[in-house]
C-alpha cells in the first residue's frame, strides 16, 4: 500500500513536470512560427527589420516639450517627450481620480440625499459614456468654448482661464492637456468611487457600531476605523483603474495632446516602419503597467492585515 | 491525483493544443497563398476580382467627397475611375476605401487598397523606405496657411508664438517645422489625426492659424461655417506634387497604372476627350491610331486591353475635362489651373511619347 501511494506521488510529479514541459514547448513553438511568418512577410514586402530609423532625425514638432527637444533631433528624443508628457498627464490623472473617487465613493454613502444623488448621478453618466466622447466634450464643448487670451477669466488676478489653457503664476497648462486629464479624471474617478463603495460596504457593521459607542464624531469614525478597513478591499481593484487610465491616455491625440502613442504615429507613418513601432509602444505600455503593479502590489501589502 | 483529475487537467491542455495545431496550419496557409500572390501581378488580381479597391482621402471635396447623391467624385476619385475604366470598360467598378492620412501607407504596404489615390505627396522617403511607388502626378500643388481675415496675420513671421492646428502622418506637419525652424520663429503645433478636429479647432479659435495644402485649404474653406471670413496666405510653404501609388515591387502592376495615368494628360495633349473621340476614330495620325489601339498593341504589352485609352477618355474624359469638372472655374473651389496645365501652354503636365 505504501509502495503504490508513493509510486503515484512520483507519477503525479512526472506527469506535472511532463504538462508544463508541453506546455512550454507550444508556447515557443507558436512564437517561433509568428516570428518567422512575420520575417518571411516583411521580407516579401520588402521591409527591414530592425531599430536603426531612431537615430534620424524626426523633423516634425511637438506642441508640448516638458524636455528640451527641437525638430533637428532624433526619433528616440521625440518619443522620450511623448513618453514624459505621458507620464504627466498618468500620474496628475491617478492623483486626481483618486481623490474624486474617494469623495464620490464616500458622498454615495452619505445620508444627506442631494449629496447622495449628486454622486449617483455623477458616477452612473461618466461610467456609462464612452472616454472618447467625454475627451471631446472636455475639449470643444468646455475648453475651446472658453473666452479667448485676451478676454481671460481671472480668479483673484491668480489664475487665469482661456481657450489656450490654464495659467498659474508660476506655470501654464494647456487646454489639450487639461480635456485630457478632465477626461480622465471624471471617467476613471467615477469608478473609483464604485470601488470605494463596495470597500466601505464590506466592512461589518459592527465596526461602526463600536466606533460609534466610543463616542467618535461620524468623520472620525470613516477616518479612523472604516477606512483603514476598507483599503484592503479597494487596493486590489484600485490598481487595474490605475492601469486603466494610463492605457486610456493614449487617446490623448483625439485632442490634439502629444503623448506617447501620438508621437509614436507619426514616427510610424514617417518611417513606415509598423511592426518596430508597434514593438516600442508595446514594450512602453507594458513597463509602465508592470511598474504601477508592482507600485500597487507593494501598498496593498502594507495596508494588509498584518497577521500577529 | 486520481485519474480524473488528471483528465481534467490534460483535457483542456489538448484542446489548446489542438487549437494551436489549427492556428499554426492557418499561418502556414495565409503565408503560402501570399507567397503565391506575391509571384502574381496585382493586375492579374484586379483582373480576376474584376473590381479596383481604390484608397481615397473621401474628406476633401474636389479630390474626393461623397455627394448629396451618395457617390464620389473629384480628381481623385476619376484617376481611380479612369483605371476601372481601363481594365473593365467599367468605371464604376470601383470600391473606394476612406483612409486618413496616417492609414493611407499601411493600407497600400498590405494591400488592404490596390492603389491609393489620395492627394498623397510624392516625397523620397516614401517612395524608397516607406515602400511606396508612385504613378505620375496629377496635381501639383503648394503647402499655404489660412489665418482669419480680422486676426491681421499677413506673413509667417506675424504666427510668432501662436498656435497653428495641422493633421498628423502629413508633409505638412514636416513643412511647418521646417520652414519655421529656417526662420527661427517658435510656435506651438496642435496635430490633430482627424482632419475634421484640426479644422473644428481652428473654427473655434483655439488655433490662430491652420495649414496644409493650399488645395485643401481652398476646399475646406468652402465647407467651413463663414467662409468669407477666413484667407489663405500668398506665402508657398512647400511645393506638394500629389501622385497616386501603389505598392513597391510589383512592375507590372504600377507600369499599368503608370500609362492610365499618362494617357489622361497624352489625350488632352492630342485634342481628344470624352464628346469628340468617335471623330478620331479614323485618324490616319499613327500616333492617334496607337493611342486609341486601332493600330499596334501597346496596351497588350502591358497587360491591359489596346483599346485602354479610348475606354477612359469615353468614360472619364482627359485630364482638361476631369480637372474643370471637378476644380475648375464653374466648381465653388475654383482652383486656377496654373502649373497643372499641359507643357505646352505654360505648365507642368507632360506625357512621354505613346510608342
Amino acid at each position: 500500500m505504501h509502495n503504490f501511494k508513493s509510486s503515484l506521488g512520483r507519477g503525479r510529479s512526472f506527469w506535472h513536470i511532463i504538462v508544463q514541459l508541453i506546455t512550454v514547448f507550444l508556447v515557443a513553438f507558436l512564437v517561433a512560427i509568428l516570428w518567422i511568418n512575420l520575417n518571411r512577410n516583411l521580407q516579401q514586402l520588402g521591409i527591414q527589420f530592425g531599430f536603426d530609423f531612431l537615430k534620424q532625425q524626426a523633423s516634425f514638432d511637438i506642441g508640448e516639450t516638458p524636455i528640451a527637444y527641437k525638430p533637428s533631433d532624433t526619433y528616440s528624443r521625440a518619443l522620450w517627450v511623448g513618453l514624459i508628457n505621458s507620464l504627466r498627464v498618468a500620474i496628475a490623472g491617478m492623483f486626481l481620480a483618486t481623490i474624486v473617487g474617494i469623495f464620490a465613493g464616500i458622498a454615495r454613502l452619505s445620508d444627506n440625499w442631494l449629496v447622495r444623488n449628486i454622486s449617483v448621478v455623477y458616477v452612473e453618466v461618466f461610467r456609462n459614456t464612452p472616454l472618447l466622447l467625454q475627451l471631446l466634450f472636455w475639449y470643444s464643448a468646455v475648453f475651446l468654448s472658453l473666452p479667448n487670451t485676451e478676454n481671460k477669466i481671472s480668479f483673484f488676478n491668480i489664475v487665469y482661464l482661456s481657450q489656450n489653457g490654464v495659467q498659474f503664476p508660476w506655470f501654464k497648462l494647456s487646454s489639450e492637456f487639461f480635456a485630457l486629464l478632465m477626461g480622465l479624471t471624471c471617467y476613471t474617478g467615477a469608478f473609483i468611487a464604485e470601488i470605494v463603495r463596495g470597500g466601505i460596504q464590506s466592512v461589518p457593521k459592527g465596526q461602526w457600531e463600536a466606533a460609534r459607542s466610543l463616542g467618535l464624531k461620524p468623520s472620525l469614525v470613516m477616518r479612523l476605523v472604516i477606512f483603514p478597513q476598507a483599503l484592503r478591499v479597494i487596493v486590489p481593484p484600485l490598481t487595474s483603474q490605475y492601469l486603466n487610465l494610463t492605457k486610456n491616455s493614449s487617446l490623448a491625440i483625439a485632442v490634439g495632446y502629444p503623448d506617447i502613442y501620438f508621437v509614436a504615429s507619426t514616427t510610424f507613418n514617417q518611417t513606415g516602419r509598423a511592426v518596430e513601432v508597434m514593438f516600442l509602444i508595446m514594450f512602453t505600455y507594458l513597463t509602465l503597467s508592470l511598474t504601477i503593479s508592482v507600485v500597487m502590489n507593494f501598498f496593498n501589502r502594507m495596508v494588509m492585515i498584518k497577521e500577529r | 491525483m486520481d485519474k480524473k483529475t488528471l483528465i481534467l487537467a490534460i483535457a483542456p491542455l489538448l484542446v489548446s493544443l489542438s487549437a494551436c495545431s489549427t492556428e499554426v496550419a492557418n499561418t502556414g496557409n495565409t503565408s503560402n497563398t501570399q507567397a503565391t500572390q506575391a509571384t502574381r501581378s496585382r493586375l492579374d488580381i484586379v483582373k480576376s476580382r474584376g473590381q479596383l479597391i481604390c484608397g481615397v482621402s473621401g474628406e476633401l471635396p474636389g479630390f474626393s467627397f461623397v455627394g448629396s447623391d451618395g457617390k464620389y467624385s473629384g480628381l481623385d476619385v476619376d484617376v481611380c475611375r479612369a483605371i476601372a475604366a481601363a481594365l473593365f470598360d467599367k468605371p464604376d467598378a470601383v470600391e473606394y476605401r476612406n483612409l486618413n492620412a496616417k492609414e493611407r501607407f499601411t493600407a497600400v504596404q498590405t494591400s488592404e487598397v490596390d492603389v491609393l489615390s489620395r492627394n498623397t505627396t510624392f516625397t523620397l522617403s516614401r517612395d524608397t523606405s516607406v515602400g511606396l511607388e508612385f504613378a505620375p502626378i496629377v496635381f501639383y500643388d503648394g503647402q499655404g496657411i489660412m489665418v482669419r481675415k480680422n486676426s491681421g496675420i499677413k506673413t509667417l513671421a506675424d504666427l510668432k508664438d501662436k498656435a497653428i492646428c495641422t493633421q498628423t502622418g502629413t508633409t505638412n506637419e514636416q513643412n511647418l517645422a521646417d520652414q519655421m525652424r529656417k526662420r527661427g520663429i517658435p510656435y506651438k503645433p496642435l496635430v490633430f489625426e482627424d482632419v475634421n478636429t484640426a479644422y473644428a479647432t481652428y473654427v473655434q479659435g483655439r488655433c490662430d492659424a491652420v495649414t496644409s495644402d493650399k488645395s485643401q485649404l481652398i476646399s475646406r474653406r468652402t465647407i467651413l461655417p463663414k467662409p468669407e471670413e477666413h484667407v489663405i496666405l500668398d506665402e508657398n510653404l512647400s511645393s506638394e506634387p500629389f501622385a497616386p501609388a501603389v505598392a513597391d515591387g510589383d512592375s507590372k502592376w504600377a507600369n499599368a497604372v503608370k500609362w492610365i495615368v499618362y494617357s489622361l494628360i497624352k489625350a488632352e495633349e492630342l485634342g481628344i476627350n470624352s464628346q469628340n473621340f468617335a471623330k478620331f476614330a479614323n485618324s490616319n495620325d499613327p500616333e492617334i491610331k496607337r493611342f486609341l489601339g486601332t493600330e499596334g498593341n501597346l496596351g497588350q504589352g502591358m497587360g491591359l486591353p489596346n483599346d485602354f485609352a479610348l475606354r477612359i477618355i469615353k468614360h472619364v474624359g482627359n485630364y482638361g475635362e476631369i480637372y474643370d469638372r471637378n476644380l475648375g472655374p464653374k466648381t465653388k473651389l475654383n482652383f486656377p489651373r496654373g502649373r497643372n496645365q499641359l507643357w505646352t501652354k505654360g505648365g507642368l503636365l507632360f506625357s512621354p511619347p505613346f510608342r
